[in-house]
């Protein structure tokens, strides 16, 4: 044991952050503020063809084509064969292909190995890595931090910029670490984790910080489960949250399609057992989730904060003293016509979705399918369930998942953004309620006057087979 | 020669402003997807901003919205409750925003993505405390909207209607880039050579990262 004196004259430990930030330096802008590198750009078709005819417009070419990669997702259709895609969606989808393939950046096309959600795709291919600095035109790339990597979504001029000059301006975020302690009960997943964290610190609370997720919960958690948690990172206002890369990410991602390969394989790794945050590092804001009192969560309003377990009631406006809370409250148990103080278990539903790039992944189709087996979906209500990616489409389909989902009633549809956000026509009819396992339960998000409970794939199975919000809990076999 | 895209430079404003005050507006409630689903997608925009609280289902104005009442219907000031702008990156909520006339947003906080948006489109978001948020929505409630706010970027300055004056920060990179309406992709790109050099180091040290050529 080193003494006190030992270190007395030593500055405080780095945290992830700041080892990854300054790994990407190329220019101190200001005191806060630096230029940064970019070794990742990720482009979706409702924003890629866009951007790069920006460029075009501007006579400006493509910095890195190889740094940059394409596939459509969000405004295409998840039907079989891609039926009822929009014409714009089309537009959309062939203005990706045209100036992709003319600035050489690679896509990953419809119906082929790599076409998927962004955010299923990166990691999956072995082009998100840990240490890498990941940017794209969707907020919820924090996904990627899942792996140990910087990850955030950016703007449509920023998207440009990035494309122009393969770097990005950026002020240096505070940093807030979140440590999940315990053991995650039966029926509870990291979705449970992560909402009842959003509930705990509110929509704002990440606000202008770099969100670190640590605790023996999420050491113990696979890989995909990380992606889910710091996917909703941004539903907590941080637009980068990231988990340390340990032995598990190492084995997600060897072995991967753009993964470093033998020697480089060797090299890589060791320098990512560099990057976890020193023992001594110290972070902006600390907030410490004692997970065994976590059981399953479902929203009931429209906020992501607005999130309770599933044995909670609605909240009840009249018992709320401050004004400005108490109308946000009651805004939201109008829009979502429900009843004040009534319990949340048994609201009945009429959609299920099973999606989106939270909670699309194998194992989340598994968590679902394990609920669903040998079930049936209740009458009156429609459940889809929509791969992430066209890999984990014809891997659970070699597990016979989409079978098993089949014969259970719920509809199995191709790897998309889908209903999520009511991009591509596909939508949640005005005044229905459904069960999501997105990530937004916004007014309006999975179409106009649409009612979005958001829970984990095992709860929206529960959902399903209920017809009606259910503890996935009695249902477990 | 790149062509430049500069916006139009902020200095000074005394305008109308509007309170809409509801916590947590999202940019799906700013602007709905659909709306940016389109081929081409600006300049038809300021018809749909705040599209579910402006129209009510049938598409006619619902009078009860803010901006559907005058003298809020002429407001070039948004002042905000909690963390507007959360949710999504589309820079479109930012544009639909501007293409109604909006110049200044003031609130005590707003999604990360969405502050920065603003940055790139000319327009001034403003984080104050809010207890200091909440007397300018009071004032101009209190004048049934005439009150005007002034705002001064240069002096870091808001004057509320019965002329208090609230100092606020701002980042003095973003306030030269507002006050000069400079072009963020060209600045960079002057410092091209720099990049070039950090990405031949970078390409010994994290060789993984860099791919040679296109492999598509």
């Amino acid at each position: 044991m080193a003494t006190q004196g030992d270190y007395a004259l030593e500055t405080p430990g780095r945290t992830m952050l700041a080892k990854i930030w300054d790994q990407h330096v190329i220019a101190r802008i200001s005191d806060d503020t630096d230029l940064l590198h970019i070794d990742r750009h990720l482009l979706h078709d409702l924003g890629g063809s866009r951007g790069l005819l920006d460029l075009k417009s501007r006579n400006l070419a493509v910095h890195n084509p190889e740094l940059t990669f394409a596939t459509p997702d969000h405004a295409i259709s998840t039907a079989r064969g891609r039926a009822g895609t929009s014409k714009t969606g089309l537009e959309l989808l062939e203005g990706l292909r045209l100036e992709t393939s003319a600035t050489g950046i690679a896509m990953f096309d419809i119906d082929e190995p790599g076409q998927g959600i962004v955010h299923v795709i990166g990691p999956e291919l072995g082009l998100s890595l840990p240490g890498c600095l990941i940017v794209c035109g969707d907020s919820h790339t924090c996904t990627h931090g899942g792996l140990g990597a910087l990850a955030f979504g950016i703007g449509s001029s920023e998207l440009t910029h990035v494309l122009a000059t393969q770097a990005l301006i950026q002020r240096r975020p505070k940093t807030m670490r979140v440590k999940f302690e315990g053991k995650m009960s039966a029926g509870v997943t990291p979705k449970d984790l992560i909402l009842a964290l959003i509930g705990h610190v509110g929509a704002a609370g990440g606000t202008g910080y770099a969100v670190e997720y640590a605790g023996s919960a999420i050491r113990e958690m696979p890989v995909e489960g990380r992606f889910t948690v710091c996917n909703l990172s941004i539903e907590l206002g941080a637009k980068m949250g990231m988990v340390a890369p340990d032995e598990k990410t190492y084995e997600y991602v060897r072995g991967r399609r753009y993964a470093p390969k033998v020697e480089m394989w060797e090299r890589a790794v060791a320098a990512w057992r560099k990057l976890p945050s020193d023992a001594d590092a110290v972070f902006d804001r600390e907030v410490t989730i004692d997970v065994a009192k976590i059981i399953p969560q479902v929203t009931w309003g429209i906020s992501p904060e607005h999130v309770i377990g599933v044995d909670g009631r609605i909240p009840d406006p009249r018992e709320i003293a401050d004004p400005a809370r108490r109308s946000a409250i009651e805004t939201a148990i109008d829009y979502m016509g429900l009843k004040p103080g009534a319990p949340i278990m048994g609201t009945p539903v009429d959609w299920v979705f099973i999606g989106s790039c939270t909670n699309s992944r194998l194992s989340d189709l598994r968590a679902a399918a394990a609920i669903a087996r040998g079930r049936k979906v209740a009458p009156g209500v429609r459940a889809w369930v929509v791969p992430g990616s066209e890999t984990v489409k014809r891997e659970a389909v070699a597990e016979g998942l989409d079978k098993l989902f089949i014969d259970a009633g719920f509809e199995w549809r191709e790897p998309g953004c889908s209903m999520c956000l009511a991009a591509n026509g596909e939508v949640v009819a005005p005044g229905q309620r459904s069960v999501s396992t997105s990530n937004r339960n916004f007014i309006g998000r999975q179409g106009p006057r649409a009612r979005t409970h958001l829970a984990s794939p095992a709860m929206a199975a529960a959902a399903a087979i209920s017809g009606a919000i259910a503890d996935v809990r009695t249902m477990e076999r | 020669m790149p062509k430049s895209s500069t916006n139009k430079p902020f200095t000074k404003l005394s305008a109308i402003a509007a309170p809409v005050m509801r916590g947590n507006i999202d940019t799906d409630v700013i602007i709905r997807i659909e709306r940016l689903v389109e081929t081409s997608i600006r300049g038809t925009l300021g018809k749909w901003a705040f599209g579910s609280l402006r129209y009510r289902p049938d598409g006619s104005e619902n009078p009860e919205f803010i901006l559907n009442r005058e003298p809020y219907r002429q407001a070039e000031v948004l002042i905000t409750g909690p963390n507007f702008g959360c949710g999504s990156s589309r820079e479109g909520a930012v544009w639909s925003l501007q293409e109604i006339g909006i110049r200044a947003i003031i609130g005590s906080g707003f999604g990360d993505i969405f502050f920065a948006n603003c940055f790139q489109n000319g327009i001034l978001p403003i984080v104050v405390d809010k207890d200091i948020v909440d007397g300018l929505a009071a004032e101009v409630e209190n004048t049934q909207g005439a009150g005007r706010i002034g705002i001064d970027l240069e002096q870091q300055t808001i004057t509320s209607p019965s002329g208090k004056m609230h100092h606020f920060e701002i980042d003095p990179r973003r306030r030269a880039g507002l006050l000069k309406g400079l072009d963020e992709v060209a600045l960079t790109l002057q410092r091209d050579a720099e990049i070039r050099a950090f990405q031949e180091t970078d390409r010994n040290e994290r060789p993984w990262i860099h791919f040679a050529g296109n492999h598509a």
